[in-house]
């Protein structure tokens, strides 16, 4: 300190990293690695929990960055899953794409669907806008049922062929020995482990750049925000755009690995977007950990619920609102609230100068 | 010379006109008072400048530019910061980030060219020991003063104050006039709204009385509170 103060100019310095946030980033490095072997070790119904798993924290992270972080609380996510799925279904039966090139396209489709989509609904606001897409997603459902090529309403599977001659398949056939019906499984949770680690990285990233910081002060005040220079309008766009990107890679993947679809599964307001916030909420709401938390909570209790028919939405329904009534910031929050631990801290701490230590 | 002008500005919401013909200049580091009784259209003079309200009729120019029918967010980026009559701070962010984002966004540059200066301007205001607490928790002093620093750190060219000294007490008030001053004395421009009139006039150096939404007078603070007009109408004095 001493140091600082024979300086002309004060020195300051802005921290975002903490220790813990370091160690945990080694730590979460450590588990990425084991979970990328888990095919090796781990029993096929394990993959198939965790490729479930990994998708739906795919789906959480871009919710939660909508509604936590830009303020777009949207209930048509299950548009972007649908349109994607469908595209994906599209390029592998009408174009003959592979299965895994296609689901490109699926996000493609999705990022597309969302221009239009932007333009109509981002003229409402808040429940409005939430009814908004969520009739856009209706209106995408019963359109999308009128193709013929791809089944109509009730639906079609992806081709043998295709998912036979699917890419790598052969290759981890030979090295390994799987049969075909593993691998397929082995690929499609390699692919959702690697989206579900660009999407937290992604998702990051922005979080901490200025472009992040902006976005804060969007959700914070709308008005404000603007009256120092921040584009809401334009950030609010971006971030809506790449968020339907993920959601349909996410959903094109996730129909990969089911290989049979029809509209109303495909578009489901249920398994797309409710399970999706319930996911967030309990987690908490406006973190990154939060929807990891909640991910696996809600994966822990739909395997001990399934048993109990509807008694089982009941459930969720009772815990989502308990949550929302005596930790609004999820139970993440609760934690950070109670330790002051952040394993993805966004906080820019500003630190030195002159004068006496800020913060206290 | 003249940094921002308004002529002949006018503005209605139906029936009820709340800015008419308003005409002014402001010279470049001067400071100048706006007073009214409530609904006089003082705020509303502040939308109208940055944009915030389109104008019906009439023209305002910043810098020697027409900005009548700039956007507001281009506005600020040439130069025009503003304070909130209610402080309006983002909440969840902490002190120093509300001044970041200010500085980064207003300026179209990148945090770590802003973070520096974003402390100093916090040193400046008293919310360097602030810094790192999250703006939700601060007090009314302390709101009003982070919607100062807020705007300082966007390098505003004029900086339009609304009603930051309202509702302290007046040591609170003290302080804070104390701040202004410093700012006003190293050059900046500024259009100040207030109640509290013995702080308004010991910063401005002209004084612009608005009512029902017309500019009575304007000019010196002592010519303008001894004018019986304004004594009448704001003060409410019988002469």
């Amino acid at each position: 300190m001493t140091t600082s103060t024979q300086t002309a100019r004060t020195a300051w310095s802005v921290e975002t990293r903490t220790r813990t946030s370091t160690l945990f980033l080694g730590l979460a490095a450590l588990l990425v690695i084991v979970l990328a072997f888990a095919p090796f070790y781990a029993s096929r119904s394990l993959i198939q929990d965790l490729f479930f798993i990994l998708t739906m924290l795919v789906l959480a992270q871009g919710w939660n960055l909508l509604a936590g972080y830009a303020g777009l609380v949207s209930v048509g996510q299950q548009a972007f899953v649908g349109i994607g799925a469908y595209a994906m279904f599209g390029g592998v039966i009408l174009l003959d794409l592979d299965p895994l090139v296609s689901i490109l396209l699926g996000g493609s489709a999705a990022a597309l669907l969302a221009i239009p989509t932007a333009f109509f609904t981002f003229r409402l606001q808040g429940a409005y806008f939430a009814i908004g897409t969520w009739v856009v997603a209706e209106i995408v459902r019963l359109t999308v049922a009128q193709w013929k090529a791809l089944g109509g309403g009730t639906g079609t599977s992806l081709p043998r062929s295709a998912t036979r001659d699917m890419f790598g398949l052969d290759f981890l056939k030979d090295t390994f020995g799987f049969k075909t019906s593993v691998a397929t499984d082995v690929i499609t949770f390699w692919l959702a482990l690697i989206l579900a680690v660009v999407t937290v990285g992604v998702v990051y990233r922005l979080l901490r750049s200025r472009q992040g910081l902006g976005l804060a002060a969007v959700r914070d005040n709308q008005n404000a925000a603007r009256s120092v220079g921040v584009d809401a309008q334009r950030l609010k766009t971006i971030v809506y755009l790449s968020t339907a990107f993920i959601t349909g890679l996410a959903g094109a993947l996730i129909y990969v690995q089911k290989a049979r679809i029809s509209p109303d599964a495909a578009f489901s307001v249920l398994d797309w977007t409710a399970y999706v916030i319930f996911i967030v909420v309990i987690g908490g709401i406006g973190t990154i950990e939060g929807p990891i938390i909640g991910v696996l909570i809600f994966f822990a209790l739909q395997n001990s619920l399934s048993g109990y028919g509807s008694w089982y939405l009941l459930v969720l329904g009772l815990l989502g609102i308990v949550i929302m009534l005596f930790a609004p910031r999820g139970l993440w929050g609760l934690f950070t609230d109670r330790t002051g631990i952040e394993l993805f801290p966004i906080r820019r701490r500003l630190s030195g100068g002159s004068t006496e230590k800020p913060g206290g | 010379m003249t940094i921002l002008a308004l002529d002949n500005v006018s503005k209605a919401f139906g029936a009820l006109r709340v800015s008419q013909h308003i005409t002014f200049d402001l010279a470049n580091g001067e400071a100048l008072g706006v007073i009214g009784p409530n609904g006089a259209g003082k705020s509303t003079l502040f939308n109208l400048i940055t944009g915030n309200l389109p104008v019906d009729e009439g023209r305002i120019e910043f810098l020697g530019r027409d900005v009548t029918h700039v956007p507001p967010m281009e506005r600020c980026l040439s130069g025009l910061g503003r304070t909130f009559q209610i402080p309006q701070p983002f909440e969840k962010l902490t002190v120093f980030e509300n001044l970041v984002v200010a500085g980064a966004f207003g300026n179209r540059l990148p945090e770590s060219a802003v973070s520096d200066e974003c402390a100093d301007i916090l040193v400046e205001t008293g919310l360097i020991g602030k810094a790192n607490e999250v703006a939700g928790r601060l007090s009314l002093l302390e709101r009003k003063r982070l919607e100062l620093a807020r705007a300082m750190a966007t390098r505003p060219k004029v900086l339009l104050l609304d009603e930051i000294a309202g509702g302290l007490t007046e040591g609170e008030c003290h302080a804070l006039v104390a701040t202004i001053k410093k700012i006003h004395s190293g050059g900046m421009s500024i259009i100040w709204i207030e109640h509290v009139l013995n702080a308004l006039t010991s910063v401005a150096g002209r004084l612009l009385v608005l009512d029902f939404g017309k500019v009575i007078g304007i000019g010196e603070p002592d010519a303008i509170m001894n004018s019986q007009e304004v004594r009448e109408i704001y003060l409410g004095i019988d002469v």
